[in-house]
């Protein structure tokens, strides 16, 4: 947080009804437009004056992208549901129930009240120095104060960096790639389908952005497949504090078992990377096994293979180990 | 006339004429918000078109109040500047104490977090809106804070109590473990909370025995 400020510097605000109309407006201002879905990352940085958009684009007024749907094959979310309807939700909850497990680990009950699901996915890293308007890598400048020898990088990543040390600061992010959620992403050019854990991208893809979206696309909905519903689950968010905090580390991990043994798991953990990191190699160490004690001590122990620490962040290495340990272990 | 002579730097940029328009436009803004804006709140206004009708009708604690709101105003700033309704009190501003909750549409939400263009057509409740209008009568939760005295210095206690609000609509039965999870967006810098349970507590008990 810079200074205290008392109010937001003046933009435009616009106030679509559709979907249509808000594509329209993003394809008119371009760059100059801001997506706004609950607020609470936007008016932060309205506030500090370190992103000053033109033209913002309310998405609170368009009833298509909000509530949950059975879909063919599956349930699905529209982007500017709020994350108390998603906990709430009894399809969700006996289906899907990481998902809602994720979304009432958000912050607040306020937050979950008027943040959505789409916002949550789409929010930008929580790096002071970036948030701060430092002009390092991700801003745009040629350096990461965060990755300097002096710097405050308690936060930060262990792995997967590539110039800039933020993380994804997402807790719904690793649920919905464990329940295999595809996000569809709407533009001026029509509508594309990514699978969760590409939705996500790192700095080596581009600094800039924490998602494959630019600045004519618009997030409209996520469906969870019926694949993953009704799998074993097991979620778990590691913080300073029982409430706002993000991560420092969280993991969320499907499992589908036919006896005693693990036919199939996907993995994801949040807060170790730029990106949420789908654990691939230990979901293939864990299929097969009963998700023992032998088992889950080597997939701790392969997940954070490669760990690079900062300076104040080493405890994140053993947060990680551990807790994808607890996972497997969760289903033996 | 008197005002627009007092403001040199406007004559600069603009001529009386399109200054005048400008002051008609802003007209509340000059005479009950002013104070809002450092530097020279007029040029801002009078210089960008907005995609949004300023003159609005607000439904705060069921009444219509007419108002004219910036895009880029907060709830909590009208209500506290122009609505003159300060009991939402301001914290951080930055949707991390929870000293500017309120209900929307019944919903407990952060007044400093939200644009006051997000909330037209639907109810805002204030803590000046809990007692009954007519009878004065306050509500249960204003009732068991008054019992329990739950509060030190009580700036956190408008929140805490619209939080207290909502939990009791949503969950009129909860454990004091639940109560803790429903508060848990309100900060109390006394550490009061075991008191501000409970009242939470006290509160559910008597919306029950209503």
């Amino acid at each position: 947080m810079a200074k205290i400020r008392d109010m937001i510097p003046a933009f435009e605000l616009y106030q679509p009804t559709t979907v249509d109309d808000a594509l329209e407006l993003l394809d008119e201002h371009r760059e100059q437009a801001w997506v706004l879905a609950g607020g609470l990352d936007s008016f932060d940085w309205f506030k500090d004056r370190v992103k000053r958009p033109s033209a913002v684009v309310d998405l609170g007024g368009i009833p298509d992208l909000t509530g949950i749907r059975d879909v063919e094959n599956g349930l699905e979310i529209g982007a500017m549901t709020s994350l108390t309807a998603i906990e709430r939700d009894e399809q969700v909850r006996s289906a899907y129930s990481i998902v809602a497990d994720a979304a009432r680990h958000v912050a607040t009950p306020q937050i979950r009240n008027q943040g959505t699901l789409g916002g949550n996915v789409g929010q930008d890293t929580r790096c002071w120095y970036y948030r701060s308007g430092w002009p390092c890598y991700r801003a745009g400048g040629n350096t990461c104060y965060a990755a300097a020898p002096q710097a405050m990088n308690r936060e930060h990543c262990i792995m997967g960096r590539s110039r800039c040390v933020a993380v994804n600061p997402s807790d719904t992010a690793p649920a919905l790639i464990a329940v295999d959620a595809k996000m569809i992403v709407e533009s001026n050019d029509g509508p594309r389908v990514y699978d969760a854990e590409d939705f996500f991208i790192g700095p080596a893809i581009d600094i800039t952005r924490m998602t494959v979206m630019k600045s004519r696309d618009l997030l409209t909905r996520i469906q969870l497949p019926e694949t993953w519903a009704n799998a074993e689950f097991y979620y778990e968010k590691i913080r300073d504090r029982g409430s706002w905090d993000f991560q420092l580390v969280s993991v969320a991990a499907a499992f589908r078992k036919s006896g005693d043994t693990i036919e199939a798991a996907r993995i994801a953990v949040n807060g170790v990377a730029p990106f949420p990191v789908r654990l691939d190699a230990v979901e293939r160490l864990v299929q097969g096994t009963t998700g023992d004690e032998a088992t889950a001590n080597a997939a701790g122990e392969l997940a954070i293979e490669g760990a690079q620490p900062l300076r104040h962040n080493e405890y994140k290495v053993p947060l990680m180990r551990n807790l994808v340990r607890r996972a497997v272990r969760s289903v033996a | 006339m008197d005002q627009a002579e007092s403001m040199g730097v406007l004559e600069e940029k603009y001529t009386r004429r399109t200054f005048i328009k400008g002051v008609i436009a802003t007209g509340a803004t000059a005479s009950s918000a002013g104070h809002l804006f450092r530097g020279s709140p007029l040029l801002g206004a009078a210089t960008y078109q907005t995609a949004t009708e300023r003159l609005i009708t607000l439904n705060v604690n069921g009444q219509e109040r007419r108002v004219d709101v910036l895009p880029h105003e907060t709830l909590a700033m009208t209500l506290r500047y122009k609505l003159g309704l300060t009991g939402t009190k301001l914290g951080c501003d930055r949707a991390e104490c929870g000293a500017c909750t309120l209900l929307v549409d019944g919903v407990a939400q952060y007044g400093c977090s939200m644009l006051t263009h997000q909330v037209r057509g639907r109810a805002v409740t204030t803590i000046e809106g809990l007692e009954d209008p007519d009878t004065g009568e306050l509500s249960v939760v204003q009732q068991a804070v008054m019992e329990e005295g739950a509060f030190q210095c009580a700036f956190c206690a408008p929140g805490f109590i619209m939080a207290m609000t909502e939990m009791i609509e949503v969950n009129p039965n909860p454990t004091r473990e639940e109560a803790r999870h429903a508060l848990s967006g309100n900060l109390c810098r006394c550490a009061d909370y075991d008191k501000i349970l409970t009242c939470a507590m006290r509160a559910a008990e008597l919306a029950r025995s209503v």
